[in-house]
């Protein structure tokens, strides 16, 4: 069992509370998931800019010598920001190169997100504390996905924490569990997705990843993920300015949906939903098994 | 006399534990904002209206009362209810009435996956559509839906009888269309007019209706033990 919360502001009006509201909900999940819980968190951005967000897991990492060695690397500017045991890279240079190079020459990091909008917080522990350390309520932005979780396939560690994000600003949250995950990855890692886990979710989102950097858009993803994913799942997904949900046939995980005019609220049971603003005029629904939904805010 | 009760301030323990311990009467639950579990487990006539919407397994296991919720339910509305009467005026998800051995379940609005899996007596109607597997295993009782049904209808049925209005995406394992005969007529008009659906897209008329059971060529059935299925049905 997991928990998912998304929430994708349609309008600009709480765009100063999304994570004060994301923090509601990721609350209501405790229950669901108290191993350990993530989020990642969407504003604006800057196009001229990439923001890489990673874990340090290895103390004697010098955050500061590695921004100043990845700049030199990327041939641009690296500013850094510390925020616990994480840290955020932003740079003018190449996202997904600086990425790749953080894992394949940093030891001691998890490298959680690239891309011009997103950064990704994730710690084992209670889903409230982690929300609190890596300050979940003063966050603002367009949309945040969060995740609690119960392990059950790997063990109880950060990097088994969602959300995951292999592609830039395409951020997965998974309840349920991947069946070809080995074998889809394999295929994944010889078209040029890099994964740092054995986890089923993180092959999802490296899927989503190879569709969208191809040129697919995130319906057509999607679609072609109810064939090639095999397993159980309700996915909440967060892209560039978008939002998506998709679960698979039999829909065994659950999942409802609330949008009003200015939001959309997604989340495993009701009671996250429930102490949204206006969600008493929220048209309320659970999303269809097998069904693409989506929503973008015009560009 | 009605008591309210006020689950922003009051816990759900204390609610549940008062109508435990409430031989009859009228209570208002407020604020249920998807709680789990709000009034599980009755044993008395007791009525109880939730304003709002519920969480997962809303009287469960109910015996003799009565709850109904102006909203929606999570998982396992009246899981293995006995008697009584559950009614929402919203949608159901996941496994509405699973189990339920008797009483009456009533969903104004749509039931998601597995709708009555594996009923055991229970009556369910649904003014809406219900989703993919909905009694799927289901042994005794009616499943009445007046809008569509999802793939799977009825997989590996037993007893239980469905009528479903309106379309049926498939029929699951060991489903068939049975003839209605004047005794499932009987039912129906019985169960359309106890579920007192409000009026209008939701008024039915028995003859609208299809009716699916078992083929009986998947558990074992023998003839020799028809009486048996049709008392468990309570009807010659």
């Amino acid at each position: 069992m997991c928990g998912i919360v998304g929430l994708f502001l349609k309008t600009p009006i709480y765009h100063e509370e999304l994570g004060r509201l994301t923090a509601v909900m990721l609350h209501e999940m405790r229950e669901r998931g108290p191993d350990s819980a993530g989020f990642a968190v969407y504003d604006q951005g800057d196009s001229e800019r990439t923001r890489i967000t990673v874990l340090v897991t290895d103390d004697s990492i010098n955050r500061r010598q590695t921004a100043d060695e990845l700049e030199a690397e990327l041939g641009a500017e690296v500013t850094l920001r510390e925020i616990h045991d994480h840290a955020v890279f932003e740079t003018t240079g190449d996202g997904r190169a600086a990425r790749q190079w953080l894992i394949d020459n940093v030891t001691g990091i998890d490298v959680l997100s690239y891309g011009q909008q997103i950064e990704l917080y994730k710690s084992v522990g209670d889903p409230d504390l982690v929300a609190s350390r890596y300050d979940l309520a003063s966050r603002r932005g367009t949309h945040a996905m969060a995740h609690t979780r119960m392990a059950t396939e790997s063990a109880v560690t950060t990097n088994g924490s969602h959300p995951f994000v292999t592609g830039a600003d395409t951020c997965l949250v998974h309840n349920g569990s991947l069946s070809n995950h080995n074998q889809l990855r394999e295929r994944l890692a010889q078209r040029g997705e890099s994964f740092q886990t054995e986890n089923d979710s993180e092959v999802a989102a490296g899927y989503l990843a190879w569709k969208l950097r191809t040129g697919d858009t995130i319906d057509g993803a999607l679609t072609s993920a109810l064939t090639d994913l095999d397993g159980f799942y309700t996915f909440a997904i967060g892209v560039k300015n978008g939002f998506a949900i998709l679960r698979d046939p039999i829909a065994c995980k659950p999942a409802v949906v609330a949008e009003t005019d200015d939001w959309v609220a997604m989340s495993s049971e009701f009671r996250a939903i429930a102490q949204l603003p206006d969600v008493s005029h929220a048209e309320i629904f659970e999303p269809e098994p097998s069904r693409v939904y989506s929503w973008s805010l015009a560009s | 006399m009605t008591t309210s009760i006020d689950l922003s301030q009051a816990t759900l323990r204390e609610l549940n534990k008062r109508l435990h311990e409430t031989e009859e009467g009228h209570f208002v639950v407020r604020n249920p904002r998807g709680a789990h579990a709000i009034a599980v487990g009755m044993t008395t006539p007791v009525t109880v209206d939730v304003e709002g919407s519920v969480g997962y397994f809303c009287a469960g296991m109910n015996m003799a009362g009565t709850v109904r919720v102006d909203g929606n339910a999570g998982t396992g509305l009246a899981e293995n209810i006995m008697s009584g009467l559950v009614r929402i005026t919203g949608n159901a998800t996941m496994s509405a009435g699973a189990t339920g051995h008797g009483g009456l379940v009533v969903i104004e609005g749509n039931a998601g996956a597995r709708c009555g899996i594996s009923m055991k007596g229970v009556d369910i109607v649904v003014g809406g559509s219900v989703g993919h597997m909905s009694a799927f295993m289901a042994q005794a009782g009616n499943l009445v839906v007046l809008g569509d049904a999802d793939r799977d209808l009825g997989d590996s049925i037993y007893e239980a009888e469905v009528f479903v209005r309106g379309k049926v995406a498939s029929l699951g394992s060991d489903c068939v269309e049975k003839e209605m005969t004047p005794p499932h007529l009987d039912t129906l008009s019985r169960l359309l007019e106890a579920a007192a659906l409000p009026a209008g897209t939701m008024s039915a008329e028995p003859s609208d209706f299809r009716l699916y059971g078992s083929a009986r060529e998947l558990y074992n059935f023998h003839v020799d033990d028809v009486d048996a299925a049709a008392a468990a049905k309570g009807r010659p």
